[in-house]
């Protein structure tokens, strides 16, 4: 039994680290067609600020001595704004191009971004000291569950219930919705592209800034590699759920990081360097299932 | 009466025109005959068949295709089984089986066998995927590379895990590097013009229609998507004779993502743009790389700080979208236009341009 608690905290909190993801790439996905490949440097990049300007390897953390109540939203709003300063200077040229050279755009963006800390931090990992005694297990049932697991998923259920209220409750969510719906009808009824595209980016970063804050927590690193991996987990999810669907790309992203958990169990010992295989194996399956993602939106059926 | 002619008349001179283009090169590098310098060509060259091997699917379906560089892998170390002395194998890779270990053919038969391997896996796998299109064939596809990834790099007793093989001949220099390239761009051309490749470009720019007219888009895809690994296969089978040494990394997002910008930035839909965007951006590259080293100037070099080689060649790629958002060749192909037997070719005299312009 609490083994079974113990999986499913694991694969809970694996898979909220990926709904977060999917969730921001889904979002700019749904308002400008743009599968943004930068998202996972955005990750990394904030995860970084939060060293600047040592260069240490074992840094002290400079932003990471403020106080939680001023680093946090620091955080956020550094993920926001580099999000939508990007959105400003590069993707807002790129409103009308193809989906192919977008993406080749981001990527482009993202690589620029990367070598950018690179140049600043070098390749090394660096250690950072954020929040240790987080995780510190706590007793939940019988299981030991690390604190930062059970934070990660009440933080992740309170980002959901947030955005689900401002989309839903909000003339901005109204607004954002309808643009994903239909873009060309949405201007036409009144809602202003730029701000919508570039409130669409704002909340991507912060969701950026979210992961790089646990994930900087969770393995006490500070890696260029770390964002990278989380999106591309993300960029799928967000695949599998239906593109533009917010919510299925929440629910493909917990999916993900519950198999990835479960067949680590489940699988036999002399399979398990292979997990990764079978979990994208299992990706690809699910695709051939349902081409158009598991949850999605109408909009975007083909009419032939 | 107009007379028509063939497809072939009309847009040979394309092929012609890239492989003079790379001749050129090549009997440049050869006349500067500087070792590093020879090295980054044949790099060149490699990069030129993925480029145009990924052309023939992605340029002609419309599908982007994440997953490419995992023919490459499969080829690369196909050749590493096929020509690494046996001696060497029974130590370095004991899962192998016998008649694997005992192979040691010559690089050529090796390099087709790992071609052919590799378009045995994508006739496979293809058949399953190719009922995909748009986004979810990319993911698709890049679940496939993330699969070869995971297997290569932890099979240990048949791929050396994710360490690195050692021991493959070193054999690719500028010729073949060169030959090899113009074998890609060749079979690209026969391709994109031949009855498949035709149909499959009509299906890219207007599926309805083209299956209104009795195409069926996923066979021409699955043909397009076999060639395609065959060719890139054969260049990571010559990519291993080339460093002499394998590893599961460099056949991932590294180079998958360096070879789709390459193709994009010079032209998605046009052979001419997959060649041209590797000679350009390569050719930035080395600049960049030499400014790095730094240029004596008299008394002092002037050099660039390292790490603004990658970051200057991102904001050039972004540069070059933003102007040319359908790429350096706006999707077009080199033509000779003024040909020399003096067919006037189209009704303007301009030969057809067989990209969405």
């Amino acid at each position: 039994m609490t083994a079974i608690l113990q999986i499913i905290f694991d694969a809970l909190s694996l898979g909220s680290l990926y709904a977060l993801g999917a969730l921001g790439i889904a979002l700019i996905f749904g308002v400008m067609r743009l599968v943004n490949f930068a998202h996972g440097d955005y990750i990394s990049f904030c995860v970084f600020a939060m060293l600047w300007p040592s260069i240490d390897a074992a840094a002290v953390v400079f932003a990471g001595n403020l106080p939680t109540f001023i680093l946090i939203p620091l955080i956020l709003a550094i993920g926001a704004g580099l999000s939508v300063v990007s959105e400003v200077l590069v993707f807002r040229r790129f409103r009308n191009a193809n989906p192919a050279t977008m993406m080749i755009a981001s990527f482009a963006l993202g690589f620029v971004i990367k070598h950018f800390l690179l140049m600043l931090f070098s390749s090394r990992p660096k250690s950072i000291d954020l929040w240790s005694n987080l995780s510190l297990p706590v007793e939940i049932a019988g299981a030991r569950i690390p604190l930062l697991q059970v934070i990660t998923i009440i933080i992740t259920i309170v980002i959901l219930l947030a955005l689900t209220a401002f989309l839903k409750r909000t003339r901005y969510g109204l607004e954002m919705r309808a643009a994903a719906e239909n873009f060309t009808m949405a201007r036409m009824l009144g809602v202003r592209a730029n701000r919508v595209i570039m409130l669409a980016f704002a909340i991507s970063g912060m969701l950026a800034a979210a992961i790089g804050l646990i994930l900087a927590t969770q393995s006490g690193t500070a890696d260029i590699q770390m964002g990278v991996s989380v999106m591309l987990v993300a960029f799928i999810a967000t695949v599998i759920g239906g593109l533009g669907s917010l919510p299925g790309a929440v629910i493909a992203g917990l999916l993900i990081g519950g198999a990835s958990v479960l067949m680590q169990v489940i699988l036999p010992l002399d399979a398990r360097p292979f997990r990764d295989a079978f979990v994208y194996g299992a990706v690809i399956a699910c695709l051939l299932w349902r081409p158009q993602g598991l949850f999605a939106p109408k909009s975007t059926k083909q009419r032939v | 009466m107009a007379q028509r002619s063939s497809l072939l008349a009309r847009t040979i001179s394309t092929p012609i025109i890239l492989i003079a283009i790379l001749l050129a090169i090549a009997v440049l590098a050869k006349l500067v005959g500087s070792g590093p310098f020879s090295r980054t060509i044949v790099e060149m060259f490699i990069r030129i068949m993925l480029v145009a091997g990924l052309y023939i699917f992605v340029g002609n379906s419309g599908v982007i295709s994440f997953g490419h560089m995992g023919f490459m892998c499969i080829g690369a170390y196909a050749a590493a089984w096929f020509t690494i002395p046996p001696m060497m194998k029974t130590v370095s890779l004991p899962g192998l089986p016998s008649f694997l270990i005992n192979a040691h053919l010559p690089i050529f038969v090796s390099a087709a066998l790992a071609g052919l391997m590799a378009a045995i896996f994508a006739a496979i796998v293809g058949r399953i995927m190719m009922r995909l299109s748009g986004i979810a064939a990319s993911i698709a596809t890049f679940a496939m590379l993330a699969v070869i990834n995971t297997v290569y790099s932890n099979w240990d007793s048949v791929t050396g895990g994710t360490g690195s093989i050692v021991g493959i001949p070193f054999y690719t220099g500028i010729w073949t590097a060169f030959s090899g390239a113009v074998l890609v761009v060749i079979i690209a051309y026969a391709y994109q013009i031949s009855r498949s490749g035709l149909a499959l470009r009509a299906g890219r720019d207007e599926a309805t229609a083209a299956a209104a007219s009795g195409i069926d888009i996923v066979r021409e895809r699955l043909i397009a998507f076999v060639i395609s690994a065959f060719t890139i296969g054969v260049a990571g089978a010559l990519y291993g004779h080339f460093l002499g040494v394998v590893n599961p990394d460099a056949f991932y997002l590294g180079v998958t993502f360096i070879t789709l910008s390459m193709l994009v930035v010079g032209g998605m839909s046009s052979l001419s743009g997959a060649v041209i965007g590797v000679i350009v951006i390569s050719t930035i590259i080395q600049l960049l790389r030499w400014l790095e080293k730094g240029i004596d100037l008299g008394s002092t070099t002037l050099a660039i700080p390292n790490g603004l080689q990658e970051i200057t060649i991102g904001l050039v790629m972004i540069v070059i979208l933003m102007f040319r958002p359908s790429g350096l060749t706006r999707n077009r192909e080199f033509v000779w236009r003024y040909w020399p037997f003096g067919k006037k070719t189209s009704a303007n005299g301009v030969a057809v341009s067989k990209g969405r312009a």
